[in-house]
């Protein structure tokens, strides 16, 4: 348990930030990443060698699609809309703490596979493959969700009748 | 520079800075030559930058008490040790109740007269309720199943004799025991009521004054004679095989 100190913990902020992002609730985040934890101290001797970082990412994903089964049940959804504006961090600029809360807020009107994908990827930092794993799914499908995140939070961002986005040459690998 | 053409795939490499140099500079000269690819892989980037920004806030944030992995391991570790020490409560408890409830029922030694005799009950309770073949090598066959199995024990072994008991053999066969070979005997009588003499060598209780059988669904009696065990099973009565018991004791010691 010694080696696990040093390895899991500089990465806690990193699955805070996922949970809140996927969340979108942070109290509900924070219980996640506890639980994610919590797992990962339990199973730490069971992980295969490799990557700790896509591991840990890969607990937390479980546990979230979970909630996401459960809430869908009981039909609750807590939205960044109705979280505290004050939750966005208190030193940010005001203009920035808008600008910022207002992507946040675009960013949950994505469909959750097209979230988890483009959090992972542009924000946490992993790789394509490192994904594929994390969420379970074929490399291809990391990279359709990938494009059509972007290509909906780039629409949401630059305004819904902004269609500038949708006049370009698409180029699409045929592989 | 490669002739490959740029795809979809290269171009949110190219966003998530994961192209290899020479790949990424042909990216940016398509790009140049491209304006409209190009201002929609701008805002991609844009986009990137953007949400960086919004979620490094929440990175930064100090960690709550929950979070803090010392504590959960921990805690794990004390769940453990209380874990641990539940199930070895657990686990005394039931060694208890079990020694108490197998007290009566079952052998307490597993080596000694106790294993024998209950190797000839189940000898016993398998092969003399078989009408078709009981029995390996018939009486008739003589001297040649003393001998077998007298190899077989690697001690000489006689085939006891009952008929003054009014018992005739039928035959015998080889036992496969935890404690090795084993000599089965057949007899029946002329209501075709069966009896089994097991012997083999014995590991411990080498001598051992004669008992009778203690599990209650077979009657007979065990004793251990120089080395050599025995043990006459049977449905009659127990009192009735003690003079059977005796007799074959009696030709044993003969040897």
């Amino acid at each position: 348990m010694k080696d696990m100190l040093p390895q899991v913990e500089p990465l806690i902020p990193a699955l805070r930030r996922y949970a809140r992002a996927l969340m979108r609730n942070p109290t509900a985040a924070d219980d996640l990443v506890q639980d994610c934890l919590e797992r990962a101290v339990s199973r730490w001797y069971q992980r295969r060698e490799g990557n700790t970082r896509a591991w840990l990412f890969t607990i937390l994903h479980n546990l979230a699609v979970n909630q996401f089964r459960q809430s869908a049940v009981r039909g609750r959804h807590v939205t960044i809309d109705e979280t505290n504006e004050e939750d966005f961090g208190q030193e940010a600029l005001q203009e920035k703490k808008l600008m910022y809360w207002d992507v946040l807020n675009k960013l949950t009107r994505l469909p959750d596979d097209q979230r988890a994908v483009l959090l992972l990827v542009a924000v946490e930092d992993l790789s394509y493959a490192e994904t594929a794993k994390v969420l379970n799914i074929p490399i291809g499908t990391v990279m359709s969700r990938l494009s059509r995140g972007r290509e909906r939070l780039q629409q949401e961002i630059e305004g819904p009748s902004d269609d500038a986005g949708r006049n370009v040459v698409k180029l699409r690998s045929l592989k | 520079m490669s002739n490959r053409p740029i795809t979809e795939d290269d171009l949110h490499a190219y966003v998530d800075q994961l192209l290899e140099p020479e790949r990424r500079a042909e990216v940016t000269a398509y790009l140049e030559a491209h304006p409209d690819v190009g201002r929609r892989v701008a805002g991609f980037s844009d986009q990137r930058a953007l949400l960086r920004s919004a979620l490094a806030l929440i990175a930064d944030e100090p960690l709550p008490a929950e979070l803090n992995l010392s504590r959960i391991i921990e805690g794990r570790r004390r769940h453990l040790s209380s874990w641990w020490a539940a199930a070895a409560m657990l686990l005394i408890g039931i060694g208890g109740i079990g020694g108490w409830v197998a007290r009566g029922s079952m052998p307490m030694s597993s080596n000694g007269l106790a294993a024998l005799e209950q190797e000839a009950a189940d000898s016993f309770k398998v092969y003399a309720p078989d009408r078709l073949r009981p029995v390996e090598v018939r009486a008739s066959e003589g001297m040649q199943l003393e001998q077998w199995l007298s190899n077989r024990l690697k001690q000489p072994i006689k085939v006891p004799d009952l008929t003054t008991s009014g018992y005739r053999l039928m035959g015998g066969r080889l036992i496969a025991t935890s404690h090795g070979p084993a000599a089965m005997f057949m007899y029946d009588d002329n209501r075709d009521d069966r009896l089994v003499v097991l012997a083999r060598p014995m590991a411990v209780e080498l001598d051992a004054p004669m008992k009778p059988q203690s599990r209650s669904d077979v009657a007979g009696f065990s004793w251990a004679d120089g080395g050599m065990g025995y043990s006459l099973v049977g449905r009659p009565a127990t009192e009735s095989l003690r003079p059977i018991a005796n007799e074959v004791r009696k030709q044993a010691q003969t040897i």
